[in-house]
C-alpha cells in the first residue's frame, strides 16, 4: 500500500522546453522573409529632416521616390557634394525627366495624375539642387510632390 | 577501451540565442518613414501675366544662405515665425471676414483669402532650416483651421482630416468632406515660393 501511495504522489513531469527553439527560430525565420527591406540600396546620407505638421504618404506604389544627398562613406570618390540618387545609381538633374516618364510608363494610365513625388532629402543639403529638382519637376509637370520628414519637433536639437 | 556514451550537449540555451537573433532582427529592421509635408508645384504657365497684389497682403519670408530669416524686413527667431504668420492671416483689415479674431490692423493683410505668404530661399539655405520654416508655415495654417473647426463643428480640423483618412472611420464621409472643404476655403493655404 505504501508503495502504490508513493507513486501516485509523485511531481508533475516538467513540461519539456526542448521545442521553444524550434518555435523561436520560426519566428525569427517569419520576421527576416516578411521585412521588407528597401527598395534601393542607399549610396548617399540620408538623414532626413524633423517636422511636425506632417501628412501620411498612403498608396505606396504611387509614390516616386527621389534621393539626395552626400555620398556616404563608402562612395567618397564621387566627391563630397550633395547628389541625387534615382533608383540604384547616382543621376545628374537631367536624369529627373527620364526617371518621371519611365515610373510613368509603368503605371496604369489613369494613376498617372496621382503620382506623388517623394523628396527624400538629407537634413544638410542645400536648397539650390532642391530647387533644382523642384524645377525640373515642374518641367515635367509631377507637381505633387513630398519633403519626406521624420516626425519630431523642429525646435529640438537633434 | 570502454565504450561510454556521448554526453548530451545542453540545448537549454538554444531558446535564449534564437530570441536573441530574433531581437537583434526585430531592432535593426529601419521601417521606412512615409511621412511628410504636402506640397504641390506651380505649373509652368508661357503667359506671363502679372497679377497686382497689394503689398501689404504679402507676407514676406526670406531665408538667407547663413539660415537666418528676414521676415517682414524684420529679423526673426524661428519659433516667433507662427505667431506672426497667425497674427497676418488672421488680420481681417478689411472687416469682410467675420470669423477672424484678428486686431484688423489697415497696414496688416484684408482677409484670409487674399493673404498670402511668400517664401524665398537662396541656394545656400540648408534644407533642415527651410523644411523647419515651411512646417512652421503649415503649423500656422492648421492653428487657424483648427480653431475655426473647432468653433464649428467641436473638433480640431486635423482629427477632423484623421477621420476623413482613416478607412475605419464610421460617419458621413461626404458631409465631413463638405465640411472640411468648407475651412479649407476660409482659410486657404496660400504659399508662395519665389524662384
Amino acid at each position: 500500500m505504501a508503495k502504490f501511495n508513493k507513486k501516485k504522489g509523485g511531481e508533475l513531469p516538467a513540461i519539456s522546453t526542448a521545442s521553444l527553439p524550434d518555435i523561436v527560430f520560426m519566428l525569427l525565420f517569419f520576421f527576416m522573409v516578411a521585412t521588407v527591406m528597401r527598395e534601393n540600396t542607399l549610396m548617399i546620407k540620408n538623414s532626413l529632416p524633423y517636422a511636425d505638421q506632417v501628412e501620411k504618404l498612403d498608396k505606396k506604389d504611387l509614390v516616386m521616390y527621389i534621393y539626395a544627398g552626400k555620398p556616404s562613406d563608402a562612395y567618397k570618390q564621387y566627391g563630397t557634394e550633395a547628389k541625387i540618387q534615382l533608383n540604384d545609381k547616382f543621376a545628374d538633374i537631367g536624369d529627373i525627366a527620364a526617371f518621371i516618364a519611365q515610373e510613368r510608363a509603368s503605371k496604369r494610365e489613369e494613376l498617372i495624375p496621382f503620382l506623388t513625388t517623394a523628396l527624400k532629402v538629407d537634413q544638410e543639403a542645400n536648397m539650390g539642387l532642391i530647387g533644382d529638382i523642384k524645377q525640373e519637376l515642374r518641367k515635367v509637370n509631377a507637381l505633387k510632390i513630398n519633403y519626406t520628414t521624420r516626425k519630431g519637433n523642429v525646435f529640438d536639437k537633434h | 577501451m570502454a565504450k561510454r556514451a556521448a554526453p548530451e550537449v545542453n540545448a537549454g540555451s538554444m531558446a535564449d540565442i534564437a530570441f536573441l537573433l530574433l531581437i537583434f532582427f526585430l531592432v535593426t529592421t529601419t521601417i521606412e518613414t512615409d511621412t511628410g509635408i504636402n506640397r504641390k508645384l506651380p505649373p509652368i504657365e508661357d503667359s506671363q501675366e502679372d497679377v497686382i497684389i497689394k503689398q501689404k497682403n504679402i507676407f514676406t519670408v526670406l531665408l538667407n544662405g547663413k539660415d537666418q530669416l528676414l521676415v517682414e524686413d524684420e529679423l526673426m527667431e524661428l519659433k516667433n515665425i507662427r505667431k506672426a504668420a497667425v497674427e497676418f492671416l488672421d488680420n481681417g483689415g478689411d472687416g469682410t471676414c467675420n470669423y477672424c479674431r484678428g486686431r484688423k490692423d489697415p497696414t496688416s493683410s484684408d482677409n484670409p483669402d487674399k493673404a498670402i505668404i511668400s517664401l524665398k530661399n537662396e541656394r545656400e539655405t540648408s534644407y533642415k532650416m527651410y523644411i523647419s520654416v515651411q512646417n512652421e508655415l503649415v503649423a500656422a495654417y492648421n492653428e487657424l483651421r483648427n480653431r475655426r473647426a473647432q468653433a464649428l463643428y467641436g473638433q480640431s480640423f486635423i482629427e477632423m482630416q484623421a477621420n476623413y483618412d482613416n478607412v475605419n472611420w464610421v460617419g458621413n464621409k461626404d458631409k465631413l468632406k463638405e465640411q472640411l472643404d468648407e475651412i479649407k476655403l476660409e482659410y486657404p493655404q496660400k504659399l508662395s515660393e519665389v524662384q
